[in-house]
């Protein structure tokens, strides 16, 4: 009884995800026997070396890459078990999970405020609906200014910025980032860690944070780091570990 | 928010090229459509307008147009005495090459029976029709004579009267009217030295034949010239036209023409049939046949378009595939593109064949049955030729946005 109270708390949790790339002598074993929990309103920072598996962790998490084998579970529902899925992942993670990737990801041929409504449209928003919630996310982020600029037009951390907003415009119970500091400089970065924990905490998301920032690292409430494809709990705050 | 359009203007210089060139291509098909559209046309414009129920011509030939054609002048006379025939005209037709202010001209020549046949069935856009027995002529425009200019044909000098539009043989050459004595004097004119030539070789052949050693006054005739000479045949006509009156039944008529040994007997269907079928069938297989390979080279032209289309933004694709688009959100994407491609693509085809296709030397004939046809075509072709394009953003994967 309390276990399944436990469970429907968990934003996200992972049963063993293995990944392995090619076969035979070209075989790469990603990631190994990755478990993972992450609460509701919980910000997990993973860290890692280069190559360590942390973003084919966060490909199988998000559903765009599955894995070996293992389990995924989004808000207590089990979405993949090895490479089957147990739901319309693209619906899913349109429904669900918010993305920011190590590279920034926009559409090039939308400017930075269409990139935020094409998401919200997706999920049924009228244009005017999503173009006004679009413009007050990049207005939060600061970006407001340079709305009607193509991403060429823009920097590497505007258009994190503008990735940023895309990712949090369908208020997802699960955020995924991916290195999304990379291009900032530190106090923009911890701005936009700020703001994951806030979302986290006022929402209800589940938030994984790939990041190498050590600097930021007081924000998040747990963290993990991987090592050759292994999971590892390094750090869990006070106030989640009651 | 509309994908396609988006794209479409953040590459719109390339998108509008592309565009032109698929249009021109289109124009084309287009243009292959109406040129065998103008060829039929061409090839029975005649027989439309002449009026003629029935055409006579030499038996087991498929004359005038088709081949060479010769009756008798009596015929002409022969055929008003059949019952339920109102009028008999004489029909004289063949084609010339000549040079005119230093231009080779080719005129396809036709006699009118003037003054039963003034040519009043050709339609005048200057001048007038013929009004007296000879050295007149109507010319089509396309053959550059101005209205009032003279050329010389045979021994005499002919005026232009009437220009006309349109009337083009077969081979697409402009056609003149004269009067029926003119086209068999411009058709058989024959240089004086070899009438003379032919003069002195009847005296030679005369003789040693056993007849002028009896008569040798008949020598005196052979030195006459040839239409005097009652042996020697008029020169010949093409073919003889009939109007029947009102109310007759044609097959009787036909029945009863056929029945003579000289001649064989068409109506003006069978007369179309004979153009249609002998003579344009084989350019009309050739320019079908033309007109199917262009279509499908144009559908693979736009496949390849498309699909390079879709891999210049598979990127785009895959990112939109991993915040959640359905797969109808990527197939519109592709697909109205293609529909934009093909549908502006055809009407820069229209707008400017309407331009061009006046500038071709013969006629390019658009209907309105062609024009609709090849719009369901491009329609279809733009529908299929997305299905590659297709086919590679349905199978990439999300993950490829990552990488
Ligand atoms: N498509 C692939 N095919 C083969 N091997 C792969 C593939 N993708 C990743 N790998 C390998 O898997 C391992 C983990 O890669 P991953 O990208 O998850 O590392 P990472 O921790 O995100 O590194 P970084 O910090 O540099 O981003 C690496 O050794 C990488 O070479
Ligand atoms: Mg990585």
């Amino acid at each position: 009884m309390s276990k399944k109270e436990t469970k429907n708390d968990l934003a996200i949790e992972t049963l063993g995800l293995t990944k392995i790339y090619g076969s035979g002598n070209t075989e790469v074993v990603a990631m190994k026997d990755a478990s993972m929990q992450v609460h509701n309103g919980e910000v997990v920072a993973l860290l890692g070396p280069s190559g360590s598996g942390k973003s084919t962790f966060l490909a199988a998490v998000g559903l765009i890459n599955p894995p070996t084998s293992g389990k995924v579970f989004i808000g207590g529902q089990l979405t993949l078990d090895g490479g089957e899925a147990y739901t319309n992942l693209r619906s899913f993670r349109r429904h669900h999970i918010g993305f920011i990737f190590q590279k920034s990801n926009l559409i090039p041929f939308l400017t930075a405020v269409e990139n935020v409504q094409i998401a919200l449209e997706l999920n049924g928003e009228t244009p005017r609906a999503g173009r006004k919630r679009a413009m007050e996310l990049l207005d939060y982020l600061g970006v407001a200014d340079r709305a009607d600029n193509l991403p060429s037009m823009l920097s590497g951390g505007q258009q994190q910025r503008v990735a940023v907003a895309r990712a949090l415009a369908n208020r997802p119970s699960v955020i995924l980032a991916d290195e999304p500091t990379a291009a900032l400089d530190s106090s923009r970065g911890r701005q936009v860690m700020e703001l994951f924990a806030q979302v986290a905490h006022e929402q209800g998301a589940g938030v994984i944070v790939v990041t190498h920032d050590h600097r930021a690292l007081d924000i998040f409430d747990t963290i993990y780091e991987m090592e050759d494809g292994l999971m590892q709990r390094k750090i869990q705050h006070a106030e989640s570990s009651v | 928010m509309n994908l396609a359009a988006k794209d479409i203007q953040h590459n719109f210089g390339r998108f509008a090229l592309t565009t032109l060139g698929v249009g021109m291509l289109l124009m084309v098909v287009m243009g292959m459509g109406g040129i065998y559209r103008g060829i039929v046309e061409d090839a029975t414009i005649l027989v439309d307008r002449v009026g003629a129920d029935l055409w006579i011509v030499q038996r087991n030939t498929k004359g005038p147009f088709a081949e060479v054609s010769r009756v008798q002048p009596n015929l002409v006379h022969r055929v008003l005495a059949v019952p339920g025939v109102q009028a008999s005209r004489e029909f004289a037709y063949y084609t010339i090459q000549r040079e005119n202010r230093g231009k080779q001209l080719r005129i396809a020549v036709l006699g009118l029976s003037w003054p039963t046949d003034k040519g009043e069935w050709v339609t005048l856009i200057a001048g007038r029709l013929l009004t007296q027995n000879h050295f007149e002529m109507i010319v089509d425009e396309s053959l550059g004579i101005h209205l009032g200019e003279t050329i010389k044909l045979g021994k005499e000098t002919y005026t232009a009267v009437g220009i006309t539009k349109g009337m083009l043989s077969l081979n697409g050459d402009g056609l003149a009217f004269v009067t029926l004595p003119d086209a068999l004097a411009i058709q058989f004119d024959t240089p004086g030295e070899s009438i003379r030539l032919e003069r002195a070789a009847r005296e030679g052949r005369g003789e040693v034949s056993e007849l002028v050693l009896k008569q040798p006054t008949l020598l005196d005739q052979a030195a006459k010239p040839s239409g005097d000479l009652p042996a020697i045949a008029r020169p010949q006509l093409s073919a003889v036209l009939v109007t029947l009156a009102s109310g007759t039944d044609l097959d009787q008529v036909v029945n009863i023409i056929s029945g003579w040994g000289d001649v064989s007997v068409y109506t003006k269907e069978g007369q179309r049939q004979l153009l249609l079928k002998g003579m344009v069938e084989k350019v009309r297989r050739q320019i079908g046949l033309f007109r199917v390979l262009l279509t499908v080279i144009a559908a693979i032209i736009m496949a390849l378009i498309l699909y390079t289309m879709t891999l210049d933004k598979i990127h785009s694709i895959a990112l939109l595939k991993l915040i959640g688009a359905p797969n109808r959100v990527i197939l519109g994407l592709i697909m109205q593109q293609a529909l934009v491609l093909g549908v502006l693509g055809y009407c820069i085809a229209y707008t400017i064949g309407q331009k061009v296709f006046p500038m071709f030397p013969r006629r390019v004939i658009l209907t309105q049955t062609d024009l609709l046809q090849l719009a369901g075509i491009v329609l279809l072709i733009s529908v299929v030729s997305s299905l590659l394009g297709i086919w590679k953003a349905m199978n990439v994967s999300p993950n490829e946005a990552l990488a």
